[in-house]
């Protein structure tokens, strides 16, 4: 097989399995409270900060050994972003639970421009760098050319597939997850069972900042750099990944996120990087054409 | 037998510019049962959902226990001892008929649960055939089990029942209500809420009778059942 077919699968999965990561962020929330997060990819973007802030601090205080650097960093990350999802939920989108449909989306798009705004003022509208943190790579023979994949590209497909385990798991086989999915199904009938459907609700925002914070620490240690503007694109690529794969669907989420990042590096790889994100939103429109309701979506019924 | 374990004090409730219910009182005993009986639309279902504060009340009062519960949030009813099989039966549907009676016990924690599902399954057998299957490819009649199982399994104070018998085959109605006799014999108090009058007196201590929002008549199960306005309203006039 051709070498720079298999070198591109690999990259494409190690960026789809980042888009993923995202992905279940607008569609865990679509999922359950029915509205696009715009603010999402601007979450993203806040977390790419704290991993550089959190590794400085961590530097700075003389922690040198990578597994202890980027525990400390993804464990300070992910809270901090979690707090950042709990408190936009609680301050731009509850006191709108009732309103129109519209109302929370404009909500959302003011908070996307309060984020960048904000990071733009408190860091500055330059680039921001992270120094690499994995050094080295794998390198093999294939046919006439070869594959080289980075320790960071492996670490980042561990910790991203280890993410959307444990988050599946929890979904799938605890109580938490199981009161995710009641108030996803039924609202009301949830809160007549006993659920607090508002905590329900800012456990979802959690988790879905708490995945894009992991995602934030991962293209942070691949490409290294960020600025203000970062959410934007890759908030508008996870999207695009959570409606492919079915919005409102987590497994779609990450199966489109897989499948985006794949078509993209593909594309790029073997004919054309400067189309690939044409190439992308045109497999997006090529699907729901087939297949409006996404790849692992439900058909869309209307409820009585 | 004589304390008012739930009590309605002249509810009014709207749906938008519409009234639903007007100036509804009614009180339940402890363990007693008690049915609504009156035609389609005309609020019964709405009763038993403002109980749960959906659609609240806006004017009126409703005391469980004691205490005044017109303002709580539906959690926290749930949690002190109310559940409801409601209207249109409302089990999740992509969740198995395990996972469905899981949610039950949201109000009491899962200590009970094993014991709980396996009492279920005894009282309804198909539950426990279909056990891995999801609620959505289910009958409608399964589902009801499903609804009525669900709501069992938090150990209710209070049952409350919306149509336990609708688009169920006469055999398992038949089933339903011989359950519902032997619950109340355990001493859980029931509210019923059914079209199928006949039935649903023949169980009840007491029962109210509803026609457009408001309560028109009351009395012992048995007095309803003889009564001729009731009669031929409801038990189809013979």
């Amino acid at each position: 097989m051709d070498g720079i077919f298999l070198q591109q699968m690999v990259n494409g999965l190690t960026l789809g399995s980042v888009y993923g990561l995202i992905a279940i962020g607008y569609t865990m929330v679509y999922g359950i409270i029915g509205m696009i997060n715009f603010a999402h990819g601007d979450v993203y973007m806040i977390s790419a900060y704290l991993a550089a802030i959190g590794l400085a601090v961590l530097s700075f205080f003389g922690v040198e050994s990578f597994p202890f650097l980027i525990l400390g960093t993804l464990i300070f990350t992910i809270v901090v972003t979690g707090v950042y999802g709990f408190v936009i939920e609680r301050v731009a989108y509850r006191p709108l639970r009732n309103s129109t449909r519209l109302a929370p989306l404009i909500s959302a798009i003011g908070i996307s421009l309060i984020l960048q705004n904000y990071a733009q003022i408190a860091q500055g509208p330059r680039q921001q760098g992270v120094p690499t943190l994995l050094e080295g790579a794998m390198r093999f023979d294939v046919g006439s050319g070869f594959v080289q994949i980075t320790y960071t590209k492996i670490f980042i497909l561990i910790a991203a597939f280890i993410g959307m385990g444990v988050l599946t798991y929890i979904i799938k086989y605890t109580k938490l997850g199981r009161m995710c999915r009641a108030t996803q199904q039924d609202r009301k009938m949830a809160s007549i069972l006993g659920i607090n459907t508002d905590r329900i609700i800012s456990y979802v925002f959690v988790i879905g900042a708490a995945m894009a914070a992991l995602a934030g620490v991962l293209i942070t240690m691949n490409y290294g750099t960020f600025d203000f503007f970062a959410g934007f694109v890759i908030g508008i690529k996870a999207f695009t990944a959570a409606v492919l794969g079915g919005i409102g669907s987590l497994p779609g989420a990450m199966l489109g996120g897989l499948i985006l990042g794949v078509a993209e590096s593909q594309f790029s790889g073997l004919i054309n990087s400067d189309y690939k994100d044409v190439f992308s939103f045109g497999l997006l429109v090529v699907i729901l054409i087939f297949r409006p309701q996404g790849l692992l979506g439900r058909p869309l019924v209307a409820k009585v | 037998m004589s304390k008012p374990i739930l009590e309605l004090k002249e509810i009014d409730v709207y749906y938008g510019p519409i009234q639903a219910l007007k100036k509804v009182s009614m009180h339940i005993d402890e363990g007693e049962t008690v049915s609504l009986i009156g035609s389609n639309g005309a609020g019964k279902s709405t009763l038993l959902m403002s109980i749960f504060g959906q659609p609240r009340a806006a004017s009126g009062q409703i005391i469980y226990q004691g205490t005044d519960i017109t303002q709580k949030s539906s959690h926290y009813i749930a949690s002190n001892g109310i559940a409801q099989s409601p209207e249109g039966r409302r089990v999740f549907p992509d969740m198995s008929v395990e996972e469905n009676l899981m949610m039950g016990t949201i109000p009491i924690g899962d200590k009970y649960a094993s014991e709980d599902m396996q009492r279920m399954f005894e009282l309804f057998p198909r539950l426990k055939e279909r056990r891995n299957q999801r609620a959505m490819t289910m009958s409608g009649g399964e589902q009801q089990m499903l609804a009525i199982a669900r709501a069992l399994m938090s150990r209710p104070k209070l049952l409350l029942l919306d149509e336990p018998s609708l688009g169920l085959a006469p055999i398992i109605v038949k089933q339903i209500f011989s359950t519902l006799r032997e619950l109340a014999k355990t001493g859980m108090t029931i509210f019923l809420v059914e079209q199928n009058a006949n039935h649903a007196l023949k169980l009840s201590d007491r029962a109210y009778v509803m026609v457009n929002g408001e309560i028109r008549l009351t009395g012992t199960g048995r007095e309803l059942l003889t009564n001729e306005e009731v009669r031929n309203a409801y038990l189809g006039g013979h």
